[in-house]
């Protein structure tokens, strides 16, 4: 029962990957066939005690407990056994020996994930990958870092620091690690002028799921065969578990400007956006937090943000000196165009920490002003945003229900948190509802259902909104290539009719949200 | 190609093509050349995705082989295909959409680079990808991506792979597939985008494109340096890439012992930037300069990735190991162009014997060393690929399977015979 609350936090999820059996895990509903699973993965445990050693086998349903849920809680599922292998070599035997016994497993992070990507198969196996948290090599000359999978995303931008960092920065990174990033191929704050985990990975040791091993990229670029990469990061643990992963590090930039500019609508804030990128300036990061949002968040942060404002821009410039200072000025000038009552500037480092810790405390201070909500995560154009937002607001005051809106204004990507009181009865399904409506108003627009959660199983029966059924089997296609048993994770991502007749249950809040040391966003 | 993939070398075409069919549509004015003289096939220029859908099944149901061309300006490149049809994209030329204010387009196939990115400038903004265009500027959108194909700009900016946001494929099966979409952040579905660069058109016919794309920027400057040290224009290039400054693009050059690095920046500032480069390269004993009008170089840089009468190696090297090119490149005779941060060189080889290519493959081995523009009589010699890892052969097999079981796209023209 090692690691279990130590790392329950923030993470995205799992490096494993597979195919989906539409007739799988994680809801088997069949009693037979769940009871022949079950039957499999009793026969699995001594073998993984070989493997990994007793220690590091748990089947006893209170340790099972911790692993039930990742960091969407209101799914659980109990596997047969949690495994904690401490090595490539271990993985590789753990999943030949799942499928050996043809038993379904999940890898999982630090469970950190927001989409449901790391919730165990019922009885299946959940390998746990949080003991491969080596730094296996930092070759700066090569501008490449070389880490196990269990490694935090805080740890690889350390590994290479001073000069060099590691730009994909979810807001769960001082816990989430780099193999759920993969999984799930993370963004953060900083993916509109930086891009996402899948720009940065160069090379992967991947266990399939009958337990080959297979290298895809290396430090290089450029070689042969198909980009297997590409493919692999982002497809949420369901083509194999990635056991070393090659990240690209990028020089810290000579000089970062933060600011942060109040308005008195989001529309006037959203024509800022527009205008900011129309004149060509390409900030680090360009964060909008609308009214609640703002009053939720300064007593906790205390950054001097104005609770009077219907809407704050955190804006982040990096780059040369000159050129920050350059756009900087452009910067003021497009906000005050717009409206802006007031623009503050971050005199020091320590001040420029307070508005990041504003921003990012926006999810942990919602939970203290209001008892439950449901966190969204849509993407839609940019150009869209003033719509959507209106339309946010609009389905709020019907539907009698707080919205504050937190979000990646620079890429489209939204984080409407949608309050509402747990205690009342129905208000849980009111809010769930209009939090589909959100997600629903976004696919109008032209965007996306997910921009960095994932669809794991949160999302997979939203799928069908943006894909047809061609679309879907060319998905399976990729799947089966990799995984043909549909051993790796199955059970995310694909829509099956059956697991898309059940209705999620309501949110509630992570112990390290609670706490703050995590928010989702 | 159902179960049994061939090998690099089972698919010959003979060398004079195929049996005569229909000629090429005389309206297409670039010159449609494949290494081998097969433009003689029938060509079918579909005029919409559905087109290319239904296209594709019948060939597939009637056992047919399609060659995909585009502009034509790569058909020599990867393994001779041997093909009953050509596909040609030049019945899709369209900007489907171009949003200014989203920064994205959904293009066409066949519509050449040089339209999309003069289209993107009216308004102010690029597409941020900038390949050898090849004869007549004929590269088109679908062509580059298939290939893989990049330029300096990929220093900054990435490859064409971090630039797709979504692909619609036309499958053998008559399906059309669509994946990612138009916005420039989504993780919902799998990265199909990713798995079409760079894939010949081994996995399905791109139909439809979408790109994001990056302002215009306000000025360009570049530091440009020589030497004929190969190791201080190593050590030059490498102070660059470390340097907290924000460089659009790293190349370095080598002919005949001499060679330089340059180094380009963008932006409000960009001369000051220029200049705080060539301090740098300065330090490193090169002796460096400012070009404000700086567009000529990098046009050497990307036309020194193709040949038409050399043989083009592209090393899939590393910043640490620029030195080792280098040197090789004297060794052999070889002009070398690179992305000095990327890692990725061109070598030009004089022309020469399968022999000569597999030196160079032996002496920077374990980099990956694929040939691109080569005469017919080497590419016969040869295979054009790097040998791809057992592991990974099966994998790309099974992976080929699922999407072309038949094998009717552009058959064996990948690696490992793919």
């Amino acid at each position: 029962m090692a690691e279990e609350l130590a790392h329950e936090g923030t993470d995205g999820a799992p490096t494993s990957g597979g195919g989906s059996t539409p007739d799988a895990p994680p809801a088997l509903e069949d009693d037979a066939a769940r009871r022949e699973v079950a039957a499999r993965a009793d026969a699995l445990v001594a073998r993984l005690v070989e493997v990994c050693g007793d220690a590091h086998v748990y089947t006893h349903p209170h340790q099972l407990r911790t692993y039930e849920s990742d960091g969407l809680l209101h799914y659980r599922a109990s596997p047969r056994a949690v495994v904690l292998p401490s090595t490539a070599e271990e993985v590789r035997d753990v999943v030949a020996a799942c499928h050996g016994e043809r038993v379904p497993f999940v890898a999982r992070g630090a469970g950190s994930g927001l989409s449901g990507g790391a919730l165990p198969v019922e009885d299946g196996i959940l390998i746990g990958l949080s003991r491969l948290r080596r730094v296996l090599e930092v070759d700066l000359v090569n501008q490449r870092v070389v880490v196990e999978p269990g490694v935090t995303n805080t740890e690889v931008s350390k590994a290479v620091a001073p000069t060099h960092f590691y730009p994909p920065d979810p807001s769960s990174q001082v816990v989430c690690t780099i193999g759920g990033n993969v999984a799930e191929n993370a963004g953060g704050a900083h993916c509109f002028k930086y891009g996402f985990t899948t720009n940065y990975v160069t090379g992967l040791e991947v266990v399939l799921s009958d337990g080959e091993v297979v290298e895809l990229g290396g430090k290089a670029a450029d070689g042969p065969g198909y980009d297997l990469l590409g493919a692999f990061v982002g497809s949420e643990g369901t083509l194999g578990i990635a056991t070393k992963i090659t990240l690209r590090v990028c020089p810290v930039p000579e000089h970062v400007r933060i600011m942060v500019a109040f308005f008195d609508t989001t529309e006037a804030a959203a024509a800022t956006v527009s205008d900011v990128v129309d004149a060509g300036i390409v900030p680090a990061a360009i964060e909008m937090m609308d009214g609640p949002a703002i009053r939720a968040a300064e007593p906790m942060a205390n950054a001097g943000f104005r609770t009077d404002a219907g809407a704050a821009l955190l804006i982040e410039l990096d780059g040369s000196r000159a050129e920050v200072s350059a756009h900087f000025e452009g910067l003021n000038e497009v906000c005050e165009r717009n409206g802006s009552i007031e623009i503050k500037v971050a005199a020091d480092e320590a001040e420029a920490q307070r508005f990041w810790r504003a921003r990012k405390a926006a999810f942990p201070a919602m939970g203290r002003i209001s008892t439950h909500y449901f966190v969204q995560d849509g993407v839609l154009p940019r150009t869209k945003l003033t719509e959507v937002l209106k339309r946010i607001e609009e389905l709020g005051q019907e539907y009698e229900l707080q919205v504050a809106n937190v979000f990646h204004a620079g890429d489209g990507n939204l984080h409407p948190l949608v309050c509402y009181d747990g205690a009342t009865p129905g208000e849980a399904e009111r809010a769930e509802e209009l939090s589909g409506l959100i997600l629903s108003a976004c696919v109008e627009a032209g965007g996306s259902i997910t921009g960095e959660h994932g669809v794991g199983v949160d999302k997979m029966c939203y799928m069908p909104k943006i894909f047809g059924p061609s679309d879907l089997a060319a998905f399976e296609r990729l799947r089966r290539a990799f995984d043909p048993e549909g051993l790796a994770n199955p059970g995310k991502v694909m829509p099956t009719p059956r697991l898309c007749g059940e209705v999620p249950g309501p949110y509630r809040q992570h112990p390290l949200e609670v706490a703050g040391v995590a928010e989702r966003f | 190609m159902a179960s049994v993939p061939s090998e690099p070398f089972a698919e010959r075409a003979p060398a004079n093509g195929s049996p005569a069919g229909r000629q090429d549509p005389p309206s297409r004015p670039l010159a449609e050349r494949e290494a081998r003289p097969s433009g003689s096939l029938p060509t079918e220029t579909p005029v919409s995705a559905k087109e290319v859908a239904e296209l594709l099944r019948s060939c597939s149901d009637e056992g047919r082989r399609v060659r995909i061309a585009g502009g034509a300006t790569k058909l020599g490149w990867g393994n001779p295909v041997e093909a009953d049809v050509r596909l040609s994209t030049s019945g899709l030329t369209e900007i489907v959409e171009h949003d200014p204010g989203d920064l994205t387009a959904v293009l066409q196939p066949g519509l050449p680079l040089a339209e999309a990115q003069a289209a993107f400038a009216r308004e102010g903004q690029r597409l941020s990808l900038d390949p050898p265009l090849g004869e007549g500027e004929g590269a088109t959108v679908g062509g580059v991506l298939a290939a893989g194909d990049s330029g300096p700009l990929r220093h900054r900016y990435g490859a064409i792979r971090d630039l797709v946001i979504g692909v619609v494929v036309a499958l053998p099966d008559g399906s059309l597939a669509r994946a990612g979409g138009k916005v420039i952040k989504n993780v919902a579905g799998y990265d199909l985008a990713k798995l079409s660069a760079g894939a010949f058109g081994t996995l399905g016919v791109l139909v439809e494109v979408c790109v994001r794309l990056h302002p215009l920027p306000q000025h360009t400057a570049s530091a440009a340096a020589s030497t004929d040290d190969p190791e201080a224009l190593a050590r030059a290039a490498r102070r660059i890439a470390h340097s907290p400054l924000e460089t659009e693009a790293l190349d370095v050059a080598w002919r005949d012992g001499r060679g330089g690095v340059l180094a380009r920046y963008a932006g409000a500032t960009a001369p000051e930037q220029g200049r705080d480069a060539a301090d740098l390269l300065d330090e490193e004993g090169l002796e460096a300069h400012v070009l404000e009008d700086d567009e000529k170089p990098w046009t050497q840089q990307r036309n020194g990735q193709r040949s038409p009468d050399r043989v083009v190696v592209r090393v899939a090297g590393l910043l640490g190991g620029l030195e080792r090119v280098v040197a090789l490149a004297d060794e052999t005779g070889a002009e070398l162009v690179g992305r000095a941060a990327i890692g990725t060189t061109w070598l030009r080889l004089p022309r020469a014997a399968a022999a000569a290519v597999e030196r160079v493959r032996d002496a920077l081995a374990p980099h990956a060393c694929t040939v691109l523009d080569a005469p017919e009589d080497l590419r016969a010699a040869l295979d054009p690929w790097p040998a791809l890892d057992p592991g990974l052969l099966a994998l790309s097999r099974r992976l080929k399977e699922r999407f072309d079981p038949d094998g009717v796209c552009n058959p064996g023209v990948f690696a490992g015979g793919l």
